[in-house]
């Protein structure tokens, strides 16, 4: 078969053509890895060889998935293979193990095509973070791809991966998925070992994956959710993951949090929404408004506990175990020069944030108050869920901007993450799919608008059937103009 | 606000190294970032319990067997100085 052919089929479609036999394992890597070389969007960091790569496909398995290549984010260890989260500390950092959902993959016979560009430690919405350049948007390389997971979000948009595995904390896999027009899953928290996933906030981290559709992104959870002795946090989804199959939504009681949503949100990403959500109409399902109070408040939280979080775990870089080292005059001198050398400014301002809220004397007014506030908000949501079944946002407020847009301002940044931290901070699952396109503002060709569907802790099946169902009946078929898929 | 000396003390504990430039920008940006933290205070927490964990979970316990750890010599395959088997660190007193 052509390999143009193949490069546009789904994870599902490619895993049915290998079990056909109309392509074999070998064939379909070797030509993944043909269009990985061809990456114009510096979505990989690192790429597989074919021989290195090959020997994985050899010793597939017997699971329906094998020979299904997988891009994976950066911020996953990889034994043997070059681990750097975005970062210029983890420089030449080759780890000695390799991450639990790496692994699930890998045993289910999914090679891995490469590593894909990220904000630095998970930090951010643009990938203008990376201590490696930015990743440009598919649809447009003259702006973001979203982030942290952009790479992901980039290389699954633009034909460069059939799909790939991210992160999410506050909205990292959603936002990018919804900015390049692909689906992006955050299951919930304890859903997927975070084993070997270099740590940026722990109580919120969670890996997904980031698909061309809904099909695809339940395959890829299914071959991860699971417990994991590695990690104490996780505990899987009972019963599994099945390929949803829903064609309607009746019965199915949707709410809009019209006290979140609204705020800095974009005339053509409104209307995206408002005719995304007439489509649960026609399909059965019923729109109700929902109160979401203190959800407004999830970004000051969020940026509050994530920093705080990830203070902590980023004292690990330290020019000691792995990575660079500046100085060695003295201890200390070690210590500062190393990690003012290492750390890129945003992860700079986080760790300073964050230290700061864990202080003598500002701990309780901060860290301690942003702690409650999070409490107040799971309360919401499990309120919310007694009157409906989903809650749904527009992914984002904005489609892709510009490069450069919004580096000036940290907090207009953070505001990109408005409608996804607060469903992290309730630990709960959260899908985007692609809804239609928009004009940015200021005018030029549309770009991908993204539609977000939260529900309650480990009910991802249901969740993956409403946003199939609601998938089918929006027929977003879109590639970026000019990508090859 | 956050001032110069804050952000001094805060870059210590944080054991970051800070050019003059970016103090400046740290005092600018914290502050305006903590402006926008500081609207929790408006939220009545009273006889809230904290949140440090989503999922309700209660002593996750293994049995306490020996098993194989991650060997030495990996461990330190990517340290920067390794010494005789350890991870080797300049003196914590600065040479005179």
């Amino acid at each position: 078969m052509a390999d143009r052919d193949l490069l546009r089929a789904t994870a599902a479609e490619t895993a049915s053509l290998i079990a056909d036999g109309q392509v074999s394992a070998t064939e379909c890597l070797d030509a993944w890895l043909a269009r990985v070389g061809e990456d114009d969007l510096n979505g990989y960091l690192w790429k597989a060889d074919a021989a290195a790569a090959g020997q994985t496909v050899d010793r597939a398995a017997a699971d329906p998935v094998a020979g299904v290549p997988v891009a994976v984010k950066d911020i996953f260890c990889t034994a043997g293979v070059p681990t750097t989260a975005g970062s210029r500390i983890l420089d030449g950092y080759l780890p000695p193990y390799t991450a639990t959902a790496v692994s699930r993959l890998a045993a289910a016979g999914v090679p891995m095509l490469g590593k894909t560009n990220m904000d630095e430690f998970a930090m951010g919405s643009s990938n203008e973070n990376s201590a490696f350049g930015p990743v440009l948007n598919p649809w447009d390389h003259g702006r973001v791809p979203g982030g942290s997971s952009g790479g992901s979000a980039a290389v699954v948009a633009g034909g460069l991966a059939p799909w790939a595995l991210g992160t999410d904390t506050g909205g990292s896999i959603r936002q990018p998925a919804a900015l390049c027009g692909i689906v992006g899953l955050k299951p919930t928290y304890g859903a997927i070992s975070r084993y070997g996933m270099i740590a940026f906030a722990s109580s919120l981290d969670q890996c997904g994956p980031l698909t061309r559709d809904v099909t695809d992104a339940a395959l890829m959870l299914s071959r991860l959710e699971g417990r994991d002795e590695m990690d104490s946090t996780s505990v899987g989804i009972e019963g599994g993951v099945d390929p949803p199959s829903a064609t309607d939504l009746k019965g199915l009681r949707f709410g809009i949090p019209a006290d979140l949503i609204g705020e800095g949100m974009e005339e053509g990403v409104r209307e995206v929404f408002d005719q995304t959500a007439a489509t649960i109409e026609r399909l059965g399902g019923s729109i109700e408004s929902i109160k979401l109070p203190h959800s407004d408040h999830g970004i000051s939280a969020y940026y509050v506990l994530a920093p705080a979080e990830a203070s902590t775990n980023l004292s690990r870089y330290d020019g000691v175990r792995y990575g660079i080292r500046e100085s060695n005059a003295d201890l200390d001198s070690m210590y500062e020069e190393t990690r003012g050398e290492g750390f890129g400014p945003e992860v700079k301002r986080r760790i300073m944030l964050g230290t700061y809220a864990l202080s003598s004397g500002y701990y309780e007014a901060y860290y301690g108050r942003a702690q409650r506030v999070r409490t107040m908000i799971v309360r919401d949501f499990t309120a919310a869920f007694e009157q409906v079944d989903f809650v749904i946002t527009p992914t984002s407020p904005t489609v892709a901007f510009g490069l450069g847009e919004k580096t000036a301002d940290p907090w207009s940044m953070y505001l990109n993450d408005l409608y996804t931290v607060p469903m992290s901070l309730a630990g709960i699952p959260a899908i985007s799919i692609p809804a239609g396109t928009a004009e940015p503002a200021g005018g030029g060709p549309g770009l991908p608008v993204g539609f977000q569907i939260a529900a309650p802790a480990f009910s991802e099946q249901s969740l993956l059937e409403a946003a199939f169902a609601l998938e089918g009946a929006i027929g977003f078929n879109q590639a970026p103009p000019g990508a090859k898929r | 606000m956050i001032e110069r000396e804050q952000v001094l003390h805060v870059a210590r504990l944080s054991r970051l190294k800070l050019s003059e430039e970016e103090v400046a920008v740290l005092e600018r940006e914290l502050s305006s970032i903590l402006d926008h933290v500081d609207r929790l205070a408006e939220i009545d927490i009273e006889g809230v319990e904290p949140t440090s964990h989503v999922v309700p979970l209660e002593n996750v316990l293994r049995e306490d067997l020996p098993r194989p750890s991650l060997d030495r010599r990996r461990a330190l395959e990517g340290a920067p100085d390794p010494y005789e088997g350890a991870f080797r660190v300049p003196s914590p007193q600065a040479e005179a």
